[in-house]
């Protein structure tokens, strides 16, 4: 028996569909667009914000968390361009697109000096431009309902277009950067879709880091299609001011003999959420999926992975590493389903975490669903504080104890960073991971 | 240079040092030994300083400073190093990151410049070879598939790198095949000089036949109950722990 109440609509429930109904009125959009964004808002109407009741979001109640909704920030200005600068991270070698604010900034981007073979589109551009790459938004949205990802498609509007043409080995990583500079709380959603053709190959960079003490809700979904052969390189950096809310969401679709190397860095925001719905389309698939969640003070972070192999021959790994300190909250659930025609698949899941304090708190949820009978599939969770003994033997050289807590966290998360094939983006793994610990020692 | 007075110590609710007196001069080798659970190790973790023992009463001045008020990192930038038994394997750090992390937060202790990166180089190539230690070695996670004598001369190497005042050797011929104690040794003994101690820890006469002590001491129930030249290792090895055993039951 179901019964489906639903509770009274909280404040925040309130403000968003009012605003989401302000900006469909103001401008829906062309082509399907608008239908497509109706939709979410009334999927929205009817779930809400996503509450502990609901099974994917037992540990990361965001009816409670969630109080009210800033509007979302116009166009930004020459001020908040000039005030994003510091919030990008430098990638000398990459091309950048550049969204301030939730809001895509054309005098921070390079539309034009990406690689060749490489486009980039903004998104409304896109659209009207009837580009085939309009067609892909919200074509991976899973069909469960994703309270963040309906926001995103509800308020969808900003964002950008890339297509990789096949064959093509892109020169430069695209550097998808957004920041929230503003000392105003606002919303930012934006949208990427991204197309890489047969047997191309591309690194991708998403950065995100805002103002701390600032209230700012982060949106951000990605689409991407992966096609037969290509290889895609993801790198996430995650670094919202200390006050943000962050959700992240990354659809993927696998083709025949497609390889996907992810690496998701999570440091920022009060509360984050990043969420990946993977799925093997095509035979003989590789998907890596790793990351690093970093926590401190009362921040919340959540990681939850869906893979799905829906056919044969699909191989995944997944690795996350989770360091809390204080009174800090991590989460991960991965979920990984190998349909009936799935045989010969070989699944791995691991998440890792080390415990700081007392007082922090990690969550796990690993979950295999299998339907085909001939697969290898693992998961396994650990959680601990620091080796002692490993910490007494680097005081004992002369370490003091935060420098020996530093070098044993360091290596904790190399395990994971070391499958980052780029040197410079393990790199800047890297100096962001020192300078979260460093900043913890301080 | 090492003064201990009438040193307790327990772990948990277990007193295991229980009196123990203890002079070191400058320069001279001292061997401690005695039969399994005498006190021997924890000996050595009181002196370096691991934080899971208590010492609840007596003294240990260190060139005149009191050890004990130290934590673990600033006795190793004081000058005490341990050699341990059974040398920690920490996976993801690099040896070579792990040697000079130490030689450069001891420098740092102690108000010095950091080493430069040739500098470091040069001196560990200087003393790698030595002691049988590989690039390979250098490169891997410390200790991380190490086999027991080469973490045993991964440990002399760091004594070497680290140059401390006092050197104390836990049972440091355990484990290791008669060649494998030859290298280990000649290390040691190249480390000695008139401004370096060693308390040297072992079960076996075996390696003060390589590492020849200027004192020999027995170690029963917490406490030195004999003290004596080389020779008393020889008649220890005839006679074995035996009478102490008696006199414990």
């Amino acid at each position: 028996m179901t019964i489906n109440v639903r509770p009274a609509r909280t404040a925040a429930e309130e403000a968003i569909a009012a605003a989401l109904e302000a900006s469909i009125t103001a401008e829906a959009g062309q082509g399907r667009i608008p239908e497509v964004r109706r939709a979410a808002r009334d999927a929205f109407l009817s779930h809400g914000l996503p509450s502990r009741r609901v099974e994917e979001w037992k540990y990361t109640d965001l009816r409670a968390a969630v109080r009210d909704f800033p509007n979302c920030a116009p166009a930004p200005g020459a001020m908040e361009e000039a005030e994003a600068a510091p919030l990008v991270p430098s990638l000398p070698n990459a091309g950048r697109i550049l969204f301030v604010n939730g809001v895509l900034s054309r005098a921070g981007s390079d539309f034009a000096a990406l690689s060749e073979g490489v486009t980039a589109l903004p998104l409304d551009a896109a659209i009207a431009a009837g580009d085939p790459l309009a067609d892909r938004i919200n074509a991976l949205s899973p069909s469960r309902y994703d309270g963040p990802l309906a926001l995103n498609t509800g308020f969808l509007g900003e964002g950008v277009a890339l297509r990789v043409d096949a064959g093509v080995k892109a020169a430069r990583p695209v550097h998808i950067a957004h920041a929230f500079p503003g000392v105003e709380a606002v919303a930012g959603f934006t949208r990427t879709v991204v197309v890489v053709g047969a047997g191309a190959e591309v690194t991708l960079v998403e950065t995100f880091a805002g103002r701390d003490g600032v209230a700012y809700q982060s949106n951000h979904a990605v689409e991407l299609v992966v096609g037969d052969g290509a290889i895609v390189n993801l790198v996430r950096i995650q670094e919202e001011g200390d006050a943000a809310f962050h959700f992240g969401t990354l659809m993927l679709e696998l083709g025949r003999e497609a390889k996907l190397n992810l690496f998701a860095l999570a440091q920022g925001a009060a509360l984050a959420r990043y969420n990946v719905y993977g799925r093997f389309e095509g035979t003989g698939a590789h998907a890596g999926i790793r990351g690093a969640t970093l926590a401190r003070g009362r921040q919340h972070s959540d990681t939850t992975l869906v893979i799905d192999h829906a056919v044969a021959g699909g191989e995944s790994r997944e690795l996350f590493k989770t360091v809390l300190a204080d009174e800090s909250h991590g989460v991960f659930q991965g979920k990984i389903v190998v349909r009936r025609a799935a045989q010969k698949t070989d699944g791995r899941m691991m998440s890792q975490s080390l415990l700081l304090s007392d007082r922090a708190e990690m969550d796990n949820k690993p979950e295999l669903e299998i339907f085909a009978d001939d697969v290898q599939c693992g998961h396994g969770a650990t959680a601990g504080a620091l080796d002692r003994s490993m910490l007494f033997y680097l005081r004992s050289r002369g370490l003091p104890e935060k420098e020996a807590e530093m070098l044993l966290i360091q290596a904790f998360l190399g395990e994971a960073v070391e499958y980052v094939e780029d040197a410079d983006l393990r790199d800047l793994l890297i100096e962001r991971i020192s300078g979260w610990l460093e900043k913890r020692a301080v | 240079m090492l003064e201990i007075r009438n040193l307790h110590a327990r772990i948990g609710e277990n007193e295991i040092l229980k009196g123990l007196d203890l002079t070191i001069p400058d320069g001279e080798v001292h061997a401690i030994m005695g039969p399994n659970g005498s006190g021997k190790s924890t000996l050595s973790y009181v002196l370096s300083g691991k934080p899971d023992y208590e010492v609840t009463d007596g003294s240990v001045s260190f060139d005149g400073a009191d050890l004990l008020a130290l934590d673990a990192d600033a006795r190793a930038a004081a000058g005490v190093f341990l050699a341990f038994q059974y040398p920690i394997e920490i996976p993801g750090v690099a040896n070579m990151t792990f040697l000079r992390a130490a030689m450069n937060a001891q420098r740092k202790a102690r108000g010095e410049e950091e080493i430069s990166t040739p500098d470091f180089l040069k001196l560990v190539r200087a003393k790698a070879p030595d002691l049988g230690i590989s690039q390979d070695m250098l490169r891997r996670g410390v200790n991380v598939g190490f086999s027991g004598g080469e973490k045993k001369r991964n440990e002399i190497l760091q004594m070497a790198l680290l140059e401390p005042k006092l050197c104390i050797l836990d049972e440091t011929d355990s484990g290791l095949d008669i060649d494998a104690l030859k290298v280990v040794a000649h290390g040691v003994n190249a480390l000695r000089s008139p401004k370096r101690s060693m308390l040297v820890i072992t079960h076996y006469q075996r390696l003060l036949d390589h590492i020849v002590p200027d004192v020999v001491h027995v170690m029963h129930k917490g406490r030195i109950v004999r003290s004596g030249g080389k020779e008393l290792a020889l008649e220890l090895e005839e006679s074995g722990y035996a009478a102490y055993a008696q006199d414990a039951a």
